[in-house]
């Protein structure tokens, strides 16, 4: 679905920002509009995304995973294998396209685990374009094999040290500079957050996963999926994957969050699961704050997952029933991640590994008949230092 | 209907006009770095005879602001200070003679208290007029609505960015004032401010509304009053006033404060004649 004129999916969503950035917005929407009613500019994203990010990605079907577990089939829409290691391009992809048609010359990003400020960094690189990406102070350091390859692909990276050093001020420090840079600069958003059209735009960016998905499910078993699984942070894989099925309502979806150490406690990162509705970056959502409206810390042993709101869509999706909302904890996605490394080969990101955790919770109650798909959104390479330092001698048993 | 918080921040302008200054409202984050120490900042404004003053309401996401009222509201929040204790600090106004007050809150927070509860627990507490920055023109009818019906004012800001058309708008919504913002960006001293543009930004308000234009985000010095003085009814300085009492407590805030702000406020009178120095369109 479209949001509504004021960009409301239900009553969640909205564009609740400074004045500054309001023109801005509009402009953006305009734009928007313009290229998506351009068959041209879709023509050109498609290349893209054939030529340089390696699309379609394949749909896999697991062989031992859920063997001894269930006769459902469980197949994996490899987002892992795009350019840049994850979903993220194809979005980066989307917006640098329009920032181009916009003719902005500066492109900035906000990046949790770095993910999103590399596929950002890498479109800006591909277009020419000059990109400042702002990355909380203590993720600069947690990830710096990725400050150092947004600086590869001559991007500018600027600590945040404001909050609590993460995500969520990183995002609030990438707002701020585009309000007093707002007539050169395009803000690139990483995840279906932020004020119409943001949540709507990267979803339309990240559709392609579910479309292909969903022909290549056809295509191979001659029927759709029973179920479609996503990790949901601020939500962008999950929406794209869902938007090629939520039209078909025989299709369960099911949206994974963080609960970090569990979702009774204040160390989780569940928006819907523990969250209420406030407002944060530009719309009305799920939101873990307090009673005050204070945005809390979050937890996820996932950077990708460690963010406080989560998209309007969702919020929308969980209201009306269409999707549901579990979550699983840092531990449970830890030995998911483990799993799947062993008995497929595939060394998933730590936010996929939450998907994959409830697939197999989830295949206890499915059989031959069903058809599980999951979206594996992204490759495990930058998880490796934290997982190595935590667990040393894995390799060795 | 009679207004009577409307008549307080109209009468604010008026009266400092007729004395040939712009109004000076500073802006102090309520709580930090403890309520004690806004109490008596608040005192010592009032002596020093400021026109207005916006108190923050500390909040730890507010994308309006830069670094300064950031960690400010940082310290206030660390130190306990939410939106109920602030309005019990303005509060105690009417009794120790505070000049009228005018909250300076984001959405969320105020979300989370309740509307209709801020609008009536504002009201009681004798606050002026409540600004929520990140509730543009198209979000805000219910909160406007809500303050309105128990008489607080709702003033709303233009930016360098607002077209003319949204900005007629955005001024005929507005009330107590129109809070116009200086510059691309968010609040603080920074770098230094290019105040050229803001007389025409000014002139074409003028051209849309005889409401009163108060001007900030970057005023931070005597010579940037000086500059703005004659074009505008009211100025709002807020982080360079925070970064003149950060780091000290209570009385010595409080002297701090009044060293920075005196020379502000002499700043702010640019005609000597007692009267009404301009025509905006107003009736006397």
């Amino acid at each position: 679905m479209r949001p509504d004129s004021r960009g409301y999916f239900g009553e969640f969503g909205g564009r609740f920002v400074p004045e500054v950035l309001v023109g801005a917005l509009e402009e953006l929407e305009l734009a928007m509009d313009a290229a998506f009613a351009d068959p041209a500019f879709w023509e050109e994203y498609e290349a893209i995304l054939r030529d340089f990010v390696g699309r379609p990605s394949p749909l896999y079907a697991a062989q031992r995973y859920l063997a001894g577990i269930s006769a459902a089939p469980l197949l994996l829409k490899r987002e892992d294998l795009n350019h840049t290691g994850a979903h993220k391009i194809n979005n980066t992809v989307g917006q640098g396209l329009l920032a181009r048609r916009m003719g902005k010359r500066r492109i900035i990003a906000e990046t949790g685990a770095g993910q999103h400020g590399v596929a950002t960094a890498t479109v800006g690189a591909k277009f020419g374009m000059t990109v400042d990406v702002y990355m909380g102070a203590s993720d600069v350091e947690r990830q710096a094999l990725n400050v150092y390859i947004m600086n590869l692909l001559g991007a500018r990276v600027h600590p945040v040290t404001g909050g609590t050093q993460t995500l969520k001020d990183a995002t609030n420090e990438a707002f701020r500079q585009w309000a007093a840079h707002v007539e050169d600069t395009f803000y690139v958003i990483g995840s279906v957050v932020g004020a119409h059209p943001y949540p709507y735009m990267v979803r339309e960016f990240q559709k392609v996963i579910g479309v292909e998905a969903r022909s290549q499910c056809l295509a191979r078993y001659g029927r759709l999926p029973s179920d479609v699984i996503a990790c949901v942070g601020g939500g962008s894989n999950a929406m794209g994957i869902f938007a090629g099925f939520v039209a078909d309502p025989s299709v369960r979806l099911w949206g994974v969050e963080a609960a970090g150490e569990g979702l009774d406690g204040t160390h989780t990162a569940a928006s819907l699961g523990a969250g209420s509705v406030g407002v944060l970056h530009g719309s009305r959502s799920y939101l873990l704050q307090d009673a005050d409206g204070q945005v809390s810390e979050t937890h996820s042993i996932s950077a990708g997952l460690d963010y406080p709101g989560v998209g309007p869509e969702h919020a929308y999706l969980k209201q009306t029933g269409r999707a549901t909302y579990v979550a699983v904890t840092d531990a449970q996605a830890l030995e998911a991640f483990f799993a799947l490394a062993r008995l497929e080969g595939l060394v998933p990101a730590l936010e996929s590994a939450h998907a994959i955790a409830f697939a197999r919770e989830l295949a206890l109650e499915r059989d031959s008949d069903d058809l599980i798909v999951v979206n594996l959104s992204g490759r495990g390479d930058k998880d490796i230092d934290q997982i190595r330092s935590a667990y040393p001698s894995r390799s060795a048993e | 209907m009679m207004h009577v918080a409307a008549a307080m921040l109209e009468s604010v302008f008026r009266r400092a006009r007729e004395r040939g200054r712009a109004a000076f409202i500073p802006y102090v984050m309520a709580g930090d770095p403890d309520l004690a120490t806004t109490a008596a900042i608040f005192d010592t404004l009032a002596n020093a005879g400021v026109d207005a003053i916006e108190v923050g309401v500390p909040y730890g996401d507010p994308l309006a602001d830069g670094p300064t009222i950031a960690a400010a509201g940082v310290r206030a929040l660390h130190a306990g200070a939410r939106m109920a204790d602030v309005l019990r600090l303005v509060g105690q106004g009417r009794e120790r003679a505070w000049p009228p007050i005018v909250l300076f809150t984001y959405y969320n927070p105020v979300y989370r208290f309740g509307i209709q509860r801020l609008a009536e627990d504002a009201a009681a507490a004798g606050v002026a007029g409540v600004i929520v920055p990140d509730v543009a023109l198209e979000e805000g009818a219910e909160l406007r609505g809500a303050l309105i019906a128990n008489a607080v004012e709702m003033p709303l800001l233009v930016a360098p960015s607002t077209t003319r058309d949204r900005a007629s708008r955005i001024a005929a919504q507005a009330t107590g004032f129109v809070y116009v913002v200086s510059r691309l960006g968010v609040t603080g001293a920074g770098t230094e401010p290019d105040f050229s543009p803001l007389a025409s930004q000014i002139a074409t308000m003028r051209a849309l509304t005889d409401k009163a234009l108060a001007v900030g985000f970057g005023v931070s010095k005597v010579e940037h009053v000086r500059a703005v003085a004659p074009l505008a009814d009211g100025i709002i300085v807020g982080s360079a006033l925070i970064d003149a009492y950060c780091g000290s407590v209570g009385g010595a805030a409080a002297e701090r404060v009044r060293s920075f702000v005196e020379p502000l406020l002499l700043a702010t009178q640019f005609e000597t004649a007692i009267g009404i120095v301009r025509d905006v369109g107003r009736d006397g």
